[in-house]
């Protein structure tokens, strides 16, 4: 054939291959993950009088309930720290994984009608979200930290220690798992939306499998075992154990969230990426 | 020239009805026979014609089937056909926003499509930043923007506005702004869709010389599709006439867009296969014009009359005007009929036959060309009784001058030659 002769710089077939993932193009379209990004976060806040400081005003009425619910009627332990503080701790993480979950799961039918218009690498979309949501949860922190400092001030007993440093490798991790799950999601539910309601269901449940309200060392040693299966639990225990001196560290733990993270990322984009070559017709 | 896109064999299947319904039984066994019977999809076998006006028989139907064509680097091409020919899914082939069933598209260079411009525009940003988003949607970088942010703003006209959200602007500004973004994105495959319809006379103008300027400056393939004949006619230099899924005939675009206006009209036709609407209470019988009953009509200066005889049976009495309106073969309107308007009075019809007759004494001095015309019986301002619209096929034979040359509508001299 002749053809092999041309130089041909695009080529539209029926099917790619399994693992036929173009990530050279993502990094071409790195202006466009940038402006997605700068998007969200001009556009989350127009048009309220509050402006950002409803980032402020969720964690604190959270902390709050939680404090009214689960420290005060039921009485869950908080492994001797202020409750306050406690709380934030575990929904700061808990927030971020769950604001990028949502968000991702919901990436194609969210932009079905972009999608449909122009092509551009998707996962462009999802990753763009999960970085702009970084700067909710460093607000957040802000909370976080003032509330730390005032009891450190106060003379609580709290020690943050050398493990607090795995602070940024935590929040990738948490950027990770939630990004492939998202977009994991957001893959089987364009052509069955029955998912959808199965999974929203899941993450709700999610929360109450991870140590957020409860410290792990509530549990005996077997149900630590099982808990340590949910790839967040070692993520939550070893924040709070680097930040507060308190909960339970363990690297074996740690190195298992971070396998689970790249196989479900690795599965998360093949199937990402099997989708978006066809969503367009199903969804 | 080179080969700048070559479609090979594009077939794209859709299935018709509800998605979600039964999906999951024909993807089981999609599966379980094509991973493990090792057999073809059998869902690929079935499928039909994609002729939308009649039912079909099966679930799956082809939106294209077959396609082959080759475009060369710098040419434009106009794709023309019916709503639901395909144009739409070849583009969205294209464009990589949906993939083919079968077959492969090469193409060489980078290709932009403007399916419908302002995609991703986000009302809440302004101008300058819906500008960067938009062309970084397009695979534009930041740098390239910024080169060319001035001549953009400039080409849409939207200076003043630059800095205000998007939802404060016009409909058409919005267009304005899409299309210079697209414009300015140099690729060197431009795909474009309709966007022509929307926006002001100047900046149509404004488009389709940037347009051509594209593809005649800087070398850049073009391919168009839209229902404004004109536009096609002026931009493009071949043309591919799409016809239920298939590519009917593909050649120069005077050719294209003729045979695919006569298609829609169909000559040697009767005119009552023509009806586009009749209402409940009216039959038509018979339609004579000129003693015949089919196209075409053949009018010369000796006689250049009109005989319309239409008869029928009311079941109800109707106030009845007869109007007619002529066309070019691209649509636009020439010339118009209507005694109503001209003696101010609508006759009443009773119930039962009716037999209406109008001699329509057409100007002296039609030039030579083929127009074609649309009849309609109306209760003026109030409802239709019957349309017929491009029912009527006109040849004139134009008007001989003295020195002997015959003036043609196509060649400049228009629809009139003044004494």
């Amino acid at each position: 054939m002749e053809d092999t002769q041309q130089e041909w710089t695009t080529v539209i077939k029926p099917k790619g291959h399994l693992l036929d993932i173009d990530f050279k193009e993502i990094w071409r379209y790195r202006d466009l993950w940038r402006m997605y990004v700068k998007r969200d976060i001009i556009t989350s806040y127009k048009q309220t009088i509050l402006g950002p400081l409803w980032f402020f005003i969720q964690p604190a009425m959270t902390t709050i309930m939680y404090m009214v619910v689960f420290g005060g009627i039921a009485k869950i332990s908080t492994d001797g720290l202020p409750q306050p503080l406690f709380y934030l701790a575990g929904i700061c993480m808990w927030n971020y994984f769950s604001e990028c979950l949502n968000r991702t799961s919901s990436t194609f039918t969210t932009n079905a009608d972009i999608f449909g218009k122009v092509y551009f690498p998707r996962l462009v979309v999802p990753m763009a979200t999960v970085t702009s949501s970084l700067i909710r949860m460093a607000i957040q922190l802000i909370l976080f930290l003032a509330v730390y400092l005032f009891y450190l001030v106060k003379g609580v007993d709290i020690h943050p220690n050398v493990y607090l440093l795995l602070f940024p490798v935590l929040v990738i991790m948490l950027a990770g798992l939630s990004f492939g799950f998202g977009i994991l999601i957001s893959s089987l539910t364009t052509k069955y939306r029955d998912l959808t309601l199965l999974f929203s269901f899941i993450v709700q449940l999610w929360m109450y499998a991870t140590p957020v309200i409860y410290p792990l060392s509530v549990m005996s040693e077997k149900r630590q075992w099982i808990m340590g299966l949910n790839p967040l639990t070692s993520i939550v225990e070893t924040f709070k154990y680097g930040a507060l001196g308190t909960g339970t560290f363990s690297w074996g733990m740690l190195a298992y969230s971070f396998g689970f993270m790249i196989v479900l990322l690795a599965i998360g984009i093949i199937m990402f990426n099997k989708v978006q070559r066809s969503f367009m017709d199903t969804v | 020239m080179s080969i700048a896109i070559k479609f090979e064999n594009i077939s794209k299947q859709y299935r018709l009805g509800l998605v979600s319904t039964r999906t999951l039984s024909h993807d089981l066994n999609r599966w379980w026979q094509m991973n493990i019977l090792r057999r073809e999809d059998p869902y690929l076998k079935i499928g039909e014609v994609n002729d939308r006006a009649h039912k079909g028989t099966s679930e799956y139907v082809w939106a294209l089937k077959d396609i082959n064509f080759e475009v060369e680097q710098g040419d434009v091409v106009g794709i023309i056909g019916k709503n639901g020919a395909g144009k739409s899914t070849l583009l969205k082939i294209l464009s990589k926003v949906t993939t083919p069933t079968t077959g492969t598209i090469k193409a060489k260079g980078r290709i932009a499509s403007l399916l419908e411009v302002g995609t991703g525009f986000h009302p809440e940003m302004t101008g300058r930043e819906n500008i960067y988003m938009n062309g970084a949607i397009m695979g534009m970088t930041r740098n390239d923007i910024n080169r060319k942010f001035d001549e953009i703003v400039d080409f849409a006209g939207v200076e003043r506005y630059i800095d205000t959200p998007v939802k404060r602007y016009s409909s058409g500004m919005t267009v304005r702004l899409g299309f210079a973004v697209a414009a300015f994105l140099e690729p060197e495959i431009l795909v474009v869709d309709e966007v022509l319809a929307v926006g002001d006379a100047e900046f149509q103008k404004k488009a389709i010389g940037k347009m051509q300027d594209v593809s005649r400056g800087d070398g850049r393939t073009v391919l168009f599709v839209s229902h404004n004949m004109s536009s096609i006619r002026m931009l493009c230099r071949r043309g591919i006439l799409l016809s239920n899924g298939t590519i009917e005939m593909t050649g120069n675009i005077n050719q294209t867009i003729d045979s695919y206006l006569s298609s829609q009209i169909r000559t040697n036709t009767t005119f009552l296969s023509n009806i586009s609407y009749k209402a409940d209470y009216i039959r038509i019988l018979h339609l004579i014009i000129n003693s015949k009953t089919d196209n075409p009509i053949l009018l010369t200066s000796a006689n250049n009359t009109l005989n319309i005889k239409i008869s029928g049976i009311l079941l109800q009495a109707q106030n009845i005007a007869v109007e007619l309106r002529i066309f070019d073969k691209d649509q636009n309107p020439l010339a118009f009929y209507s005694p109503f308007h001209y003696e101010g009075t609508t006759p009443l019809l009773e119930k039962g036959e009716f037999m209406i007759e109008k001699n329509i004494l057409l100007p002296e001095g039609i030039n030579k060309g083929t127009y074609y015309a649309s009849l309609y019986l109306t209760d003026p301002g109030i409802s239709y009784h019957l349309k017929l619209e491009n029912f009527l096929m006109l040849d004139c034979e134009g008007f001989p001058t003295k020195t002997g040359h015959v003036f043609e509508y196509n060649q400049g001299a228009g629809f009139l030659f003044i004494k």
